[in-house]
């Protein structure tokens, strides 16, 4: 099984300029694994102190935030396009 | 004015450029400001030798230098609506009504204006958005006016008048088949790709500034004193936020008493996401697939939202959410007695704000300002079926008689 993912250009820096990924991961938390092993810059950007996803990061597959599908629970399938996208958020103060 | 992005969550300082993430933390960026130099600036003899637009209120807001408005943005009238104050037995209730606001009769025209004078100053020739309605309106037309080309992102259902307003002006309308949420994050994605000044992507932070000019109104047209309450409704969640920074600049710059000013948020009850977590004490939103008439109002996954709950929360606010009747109920009674026609974003405040009255979370004795951010001519649809169309009758006395005995009689049956 294989699956994608776009880095998005906001985090690129940290991979190298790699900006796609194609792995075999079964779900989020594998493919964290994945990413932390391949790119160990990337890892705090993607998930905090306490090993949540990052509040600003959405994750979406296929189109679909992975949150209507099950979030972390949710298995991948083969063919998989997973996007990773900042949330534009305007600040608070 | 000296102004700069800054990490909201770790602090790093960005300058000025096209971006809206830290790349450190991946948090949003805000706007700073130097406030003590502000404070010769910002004064309240400052602002009312201004002109009668939202550029009296620069010296708070992200302007490159040399800077010259061409949109007369804002300063739009604050109603007293004693009409509808008596019919919920309040004593204080004010309309800020953006549903006048120009170019294009929504408060979108203010943040807009702020953005465009960024993206003029960053070499930007193409501007764009994703939007709901108002914002392409007010981009694609002060676009036209800035002499900038426009690509605007929409839902494809988008109310009709909406998708007029958009066109007429020569921008580049894309109709995405998905719902807003969907095309925000294309257009996230069409930014990273594109050198194009995404207003509510890349320029987001300095767009987002032009919505404390209705926190700084708000308090001038009070006579320089803060409301006890605001009820604002809520899209992406940042113009609640950016009201309450407004009232925060003002105490720190002392042009008004420092006083606790509570905010309310308002949703439809078909996408409400913020209301939910602020009902459920949760600090994060559950995004929602949206589903109501009040399609300005239709993000199920708020940017903001997380700022929203917060600045709600610790206020001391509260949210709430109304159905589809009750918003197309509420755009009749601020028409009926205030003479405003908002579009179905105000049915949304309005309905809330008489649930809050009936919670007994506002007070009928505290001054209460209702913010009213869009024009009823841009949703009529909402309204079809609402009003039946009239038989026409001949031109002549008799006629009418006749007409008015039985529009007397239908009267008398109904017991008006």
């Amino acid at each position: 099984m294989t699956i994608t993912v776009q880095i998005p250009t906001a985090l690129r820096r940290h991979t190298s300029g790699t900006d796609k990924v194609t792995c075999s991961a079964a779900n989020l938390g594998e493919l964290f694994t994945v990413l932390d092993s391949q790119f160990p810059d990337l890892k705090p950007h993607l998930r905090d102190e306490a090993g949540q996803i990052r509040r600003f990061l959405n994750v979406y597959v296929n189109e679909e935030d992975i949150r209507f599908l099950g979030g972390t629970s949710y298995a991948f399938n083969d063919g998989d396009e997973i996007l990773l996208v900042p949330s534009i958020a305007g600040g608070w103060e | 004015m000296t102004y700069a992005l800054r990490c909201r969550e770790c602090g790093k300082s960005w300058g000025n450029q096209p971006r809206s993430i830290c790349e450190e933390c991946f948090s949003p960026l805000e706007v700073s400001y130097d406030y003590q130099a502000a404070r010769s600036t910002f004064t309240r003899e400052n602002i009312s030798a201004g002109p009668p637009n939202m550029w009296r209120y620069s010296a708070l807001l992200p302007l490159p230098q040399g800077f010259e408005p061409v949109v007369p943005a804002g300063f739009t009238p604050l109603l007293k609506a004693a009409h509808l104050a008596r019919q919920w037995g309040a004593k204080n209730l004010y309309v800020k009504n953006d549903a006048v606001c120009t170019p294009t009769l929504s408060f979108k025209d203010r943040v807009v204006a702020v953005a465009l004078a960024n993206a003029k100053s960053f070499g930007f020739d193409t501007v764009s958005c994703s939007s709901t309605g108002n914002l392409a309106n007010a981009v694609a037309a002060q676009a036209a006016r800035n002499g900038l080309k426009s690509w605007i992102f929409i839902p494809a259902d988008l109310e009709a008048a909406k998708v007029l307003n958009t066109q007429v002006y020569g921008a580049k309308l894309v109709r995405i088949a998905g719902s807003y949420d969907q095309v925000n994050r294309l257009c996230s994605q069409i930014a990273d790709e594109r050198h194009w000044g995404f207003v509510n992507v890349n320029l987001r932070p300095y767009y987002a500034e032009g919505s404390k000019t209705v926190g700084f109104e708000i308090a001038e047209q009070l006579g320089w004193r803060l409301p006890d309450n605001v009820v604002v409704p809520m899209a992406g969640g940042s113009l609640i936020t950016k009201i309450k920074k407004a009232f925060n600049e003002l105490m720190e710059l002392g042009l008004v008493e420092r006083k606790p000013v509570k905010i309310f948020g308002a949703q439809a009850t078909g996408c409400s996401p913020i209301s939910t977590a602020v009902k459920a004490g949760q600090k994060d939103i559950e995004p929602q697939k949206p589903s109501t008439i009040a399609r300005s109002l239709a993000i199920g996954n708020p940017a903001d939202g997380h700022y929203a709950i917060k600045t709600i929360s610790e206020s001391g606010g509260w949210s709430e959410d109304v159905n589809d009747s009750e918003i197309v109920e509420c755009i009749q009674i601020l028409a009926e007695t205030e003479g405003v026609f908002t579009e179905t974003a105000g049915g949304v405040t309005v309905g809330c704000a008489r649930k809050l009255y009936r919670q007994g979370r506002i007070k009928p004795e505290e001054t209460t300002v209702l913010c009213i951010t869009g024009n009823g001519l841009k949703t009529t649809d909402a309204l079809a079926g609402e009003y039946e169309a009239e038989q026409p009758i001949a031109p002549k006395l008799s006629e009418f008689q006749a007409y008015l005995g039985k529009q007397l009689d239908v009267a008398e049956a109904v017991g008006v």
